[in-house]
């Protein structure tokens, strides 16, 4: 009987694959927020492994904020076609008709405008109520208290007093119109699993997170890649070639990269494990107060 | 995830595949840590983390800071400041939700369920232990065991935590003295003798200072007992799992085209191979397993906690919320059952209130028709009560609208649970685990021999039995065979009936198999479910008695102790044990049924003779030896015996 045995990362699959079809057995209408980084790209293919032989039975959403890497909207066409699901991509026009940019409006105003604002309104618009976020409770202190199965009301909002008590794998599906549920299946994941399973099963990933020679700026401590020629040079910053890579993508001008080496998935590991930062660092977004994230997601933001 | 002054980190590029292979390969504990407010739950983990080098530096450097503003050691930094989560509880300085955290070391993988201890959340507590394999026990060393303590340990016994992690905390403030352990561990053990088949383990520590939470303390030399790391790292949890009770829920229909029609789920017990024969609950339809795919290929076999697709052989209806057993090992199909319940909402629970109840992957609409008693969760007593409000755990009698499929919780903890959701405002408001009915019954008062409902008389019949034995002319008796399967108990059987039919003699056969075809349909293999079948038969057969019958049984019963119940029941004067002694070899090549032959294949599981166990008789009436005298030969041998008894005239 020792011989079933089942290794850590055999369970965290089987765990998200069973969050996953639950969700699309019960829920009316789910969709998959693909946010096109490394831990979507993992939930990409937990959902192929989920309905294997049969094709992805729900649509996979993209909230653009206009702002997002070339490369990441290139690597997000590549999947569309090579893997086959149906792709949503949602702009916020209402922020495109104000201009809503990082530059001129600030981070936190583009961030909530293009992407908090912009994901409820996609919600709205298509009636969805469930959406699939790869969110993992390790990446942040108040995300380690976030349910698999987080309760939203009609306005979207997450309200941490009125959490519906999760046990064993019987999650509650139940929502009245206009309320719905962020499914978060890979909740237990860590980022180190995350690497070693996109590792192990060849997943394709944004090549920004490999190290490459690349036009950057540095501006507050971070280096701010030159994507397109909508990033304004302030006075004396002048734009170097530098070997960096991204440990998180989002837009742009919001995502610091690091000097880095590793151009290889072990090579990545390698160097997370020496690292002294934290992923989430590199985020411009949440450089604030340590409880920034938990106010951001009150709001409805993933 | 180790800071970067630690050595023993992989150089290159080998080195740090292998590194991740191991780490993917290691295996995973979840646990919970549980104490009162002030036990310093927040402090252990916090250590935990720390000492194994498992945070970034940058979140150490935002807690150094934070200390300066929440702190509440004059130390370097709280650990505790690493665990807790939103804001609003950090100001008030408790947790009040379950927290997930992460960890590992060489050996091993964590996921740490942090629960709260204030008194109103029962709930939490309950949340965090439904997924965990271990708990952790927090008891301040000045305080000994508290209500809490009892409150939690029970908790954790009731979701079906095995394994108990006894931490005797803050030993730092009493002189880290082995009196004041020893003693605690002496009140602990009495107290836990009353929970159900736990394994407790005792630790002296001060997680504030570290001592024997990663390393061994040098402060107690007097404790060879290893760190809790060290136990943690190595408590075996595997084999907790169900292996045997094999179960597999659908969760999703799969219909790409067609020609393909594949059921998707996850393996909650047992072991599920291609070619099995399968029944599918509740419909009772039966089929065999034509494949088992995944998105890497076909497998032969899957497991708990595999996520697999099955197709079948044959064109079956089934959908979601059915479940696929193997023909020979079922679980419980009812619509009325029994359970323990934790009640989480405010509201308090409503009798023959309107709810829906989510139990493997169906959610049906029930009600609680009944509750039997609350715990008094300190005390451990039971408590009349009108109702349950939220903290609260008591035992009620569920009805769900259609049949689901379920075992008992402390038997297979993935088809036991339930959650009971409010339809008005679909909140979670209780958490449920489902009683052995049999067990449950005898747990008070002895099912066969006290009635459940106190308003039941035996009604005295005006034709007495000696009436009875003068027009069959025939004293009643119950001739039990008792016997392997396929050492001839069902021919024998027949070929006695035949003879004493013939003779003109009142009998009748209650043969095993047709038994379960209906009053027992409900009973599987497990040791329970033998003794509730025999239980039954054995009343079956009294009653047949005393209208005046000879009645003929043919079950294995393997068990000495409910043939000495069915002898009870049926009263000595009446019963005849008759063994049919075949040895299993001859059993096993006459294999009537095929059944050796699958249950040597690993398709039946608890199959007697193989691995489950008979009890052969000690001093039976009679013995036939099938194996060297013909069928025909045994038949004479009973009526000779029933003559010099005189059951049967001469």
């Amino acid at each position: 009987m020792s011989t079933y045995n089942f290794s850590h990362l055999q369970q965290l699959e089987a765990e998200s694959i069973f969050i996953i079809r639950e969700v699309a057995a019960s829920f009316d209408k789910p969709v998959m927020l693909y946010s096109i980084g490394k831990d979507s790209s993992v939930m990409l293919r937990l959902a192929q492994k989920a309905f294997h032989p049969a094709p992805i039975p729900f649509p996979l959403m993209h909230v653009d904020t206009t702002f997002k890497f070339k490369e990441m909207i290139d690597f997000r066409g590549r999947m569309e076609k090579e893997i086959g699901f149906e792709l949503l991509v949602w702009i916020n026009q209402d922020g495109v008709k104000r201009g809503m940019n990082p530059f001129e409006f600030g981070s936190e105003e583009h961030t909530r405008v293009m992407k908090t604002d912009g994901l409820k309104q996609a919600l709205d618009h298509y009636g969805f109520d469930a959406a699939y976020g790869g969110a993992r409770r390790d990446e942040e202190k108040s995300r380690a208290k976030e349910r698999i199965y987080s309760f939203r009301d009609r306005f979207h909002q997450w309200d941490p007093k009125n959490q519906r008590p999760e046990l064993w794998n019987l999650y509650n599906n139940r929502v009245h119109k206009g309320e719905s549920i962020r499914v978060f299946p890979l909740s237990n994941w860590t980022e180190l699993d995350i690497w070693l399973y996109i590792m192990q099963e060849e997943i394709p990933i944004v090549p920004l997170y490999f190290a490459d020679e690349r036009e950057v700026v540095e501006r507050d401590g971070n280096l701010i890649m030159v994507d397109d020629d909508r990033l304004p040079l302030e006075p004396g910053e002048k734009p170097q070639r530098k070997r960096v890579r991204f440990r998180t993508l989002g837009c742009y001008p919001l995502t610091g990269a690091i000097e880095s080496d590793a151009d290889t998935v072990p090579k990545i590991v390698q160097e997370m494990l020496l690292a002294k930062t934290s992923e989430r660092q590199g985020r411009v977004i949440d450089a604030d107060k340590s409880a920034s994230m938990e106010e951001k997601k009150r709001e409805g933001y993933f | 995830m180790i800071t970067g002054s630690a050595t023993g980190l992989p150089t290159n590029e080998a080195e740090v595949i292998a590194y991740l292979k191991r780490h993917g390969e290691k295996d995973m504990l979840r646990f919970l840590t549980a104490g009162s407010v002030d036990d310093g739950k927040s402090t252990l983990i916090g250590r935990l983390l720390y000492d194994s080098k498992m945070i970034y530096e940058d979140q150490l450097a935002a807690v150094i800071e934070d200390s300066t503003v929440h702190g509440t050691t004059d130390t370097d930094f709280d650990p505790a400041l690493l665990t807790d989560g939103l804001k609003a509880e950090r100001e008030q300085g408790i947790t009040i939700d379950v927290a997930y955290r992460y960890f590992s070391t060489d050996k091993r993988n964590f996921i740490i369920a942090d629960t709260p201890g204030h008194e109103q959340y029962t709930r939490n507590m309950a949340t965090g232990a439904s997924t965990c394999d271990l708990a952790v026990i927090l008891i301040d060393a000045r305080h000994g065991i508290l209500e809490q303590t009892r409150r939690h340990s029970f908790i954790a016994s009731l979701l079906g935590i095995r394994h108990l992690a006894v931490c005797v905390n803050k030993m730092d403030l009493v002189d880290y003295s082995q009196e004041v352990f020893e003693r605690i561990c002496l009140d602990y053990e009495g107290f836990a003798a009353k929970l159900e088949d736990v394994d407790m383990h005792f630790i002296p520590i001060s997680a504030l200072r570290g001592d024997n939470v990663v390393d061994q303390s040098e402060n107690m030399p007097w404790f060879q007992g290893g760190s809790l790391l060290y136990y943690l790292e190595r408590v075996p949890v595997s084999t907790d799992r169900n292996l045997i009770d094999m179960r597999f829920p659908v969760q999703y229909v799969l219909r790409p085209d067609l020609n393909y029609r594949g059921y998707c789920g996850t393996v909650a017990s047992g072991i599920l191979r291609k070619g099995n024969d399968v029944t599918i609950l509740p419909s009772e339809r039966t089929s065999r397993v034509a494949s088992i795919t995944t998105f890497s290929g076909e497998v032969e076999e899957a497991f708990p906690p595999m996520a697999v697709t099955v197709t079948l052989e044959d064109e079956v209806d089934v959908s979601r919320g059915d479940m696929i057993v193997h023909p020979n090992n079922q679980p419980h199909v009812a619509q009325d059952f029994e359970a323990v319940v934790v009640w989480m909402n405010d509201e308090p629970l409503k009798l023959n209130g309107s709810y829906l109840v989510k139990s493997t992957t169906n959610l049906v609409p029930a009600t609680v028709t009944d509750l039997k008693y609350r715990f008094d969760i300190n005390s451990l007593h039971r408590v009349d009560a009108e109702t349950l409000h939220a903290n609260e755990i008591g035992r009620v009698s569920l009805s769900t609208h259609r049949q689901i499929c379920f075992d008992a919780y402390s038997r297979n903890r993935s088809t036991g649970c339930l959650i009971i959701v409010d339809r008005n405002t679909n909140a979670t408001v209780g958490a449920g685990m489902i009683l052995d009915r049999e067990a449950a019954a005898t747990s008070h008062v002895d099912a066969a021999a006290e009635p459940k409902s106190t308003h039941i008389r035996r009604e005295v019949s005006g034709v007495s039995a000696d009436d009875r034995v003068a027009l069959l002319k025939q004293k009643p008796a119950t001739l039990w065979l008792t016997g392997l399967s396929g050492s001839g108990k069902s021919t024998i059987a027949r070929d006695l009936e035949q003879a004493l039919h013939e003779r003109g003699q009142a009998c009748f056969i209650l043969d095993g198999d047709n038994i379960r075809h209906g009053l027992n349909r409900d009973l599987g293999f497990s040791a329970a479910d033998r003794t509730e079948n025999i239980r039954r038969v054995s009343e079956v057969a009294a009653l047949l008695n005393d209208a005046g019958l000879i009645v003929i049984t043919s079950f294995i019963s393997p068990y000495r102790e409910d043939r000495a119940k069915a002898r009870e029941i049926i009263g000595p004067d009446r019963f005849v044990e008759i063994h049919v002694d075949t040895p299993i070899e001859v059993c096993e090549t006459r294999d009537p049924k095929g059944l050796y032959k699958k249950a040597r294949a690993g398709e039946i599981a608890q199959f007697t003779g193989i691995d489950a166990p008979y009890d052969p008789p000690e001093t039976p009436e009679l013995t036939l030896k099938t194996a060297e005298t013909p069928v025909d030969q045994s038949t004479t041998q009973i009526i000779a015996y029933l003559e010099e008894k005189s059951i049967l005239a001469d």
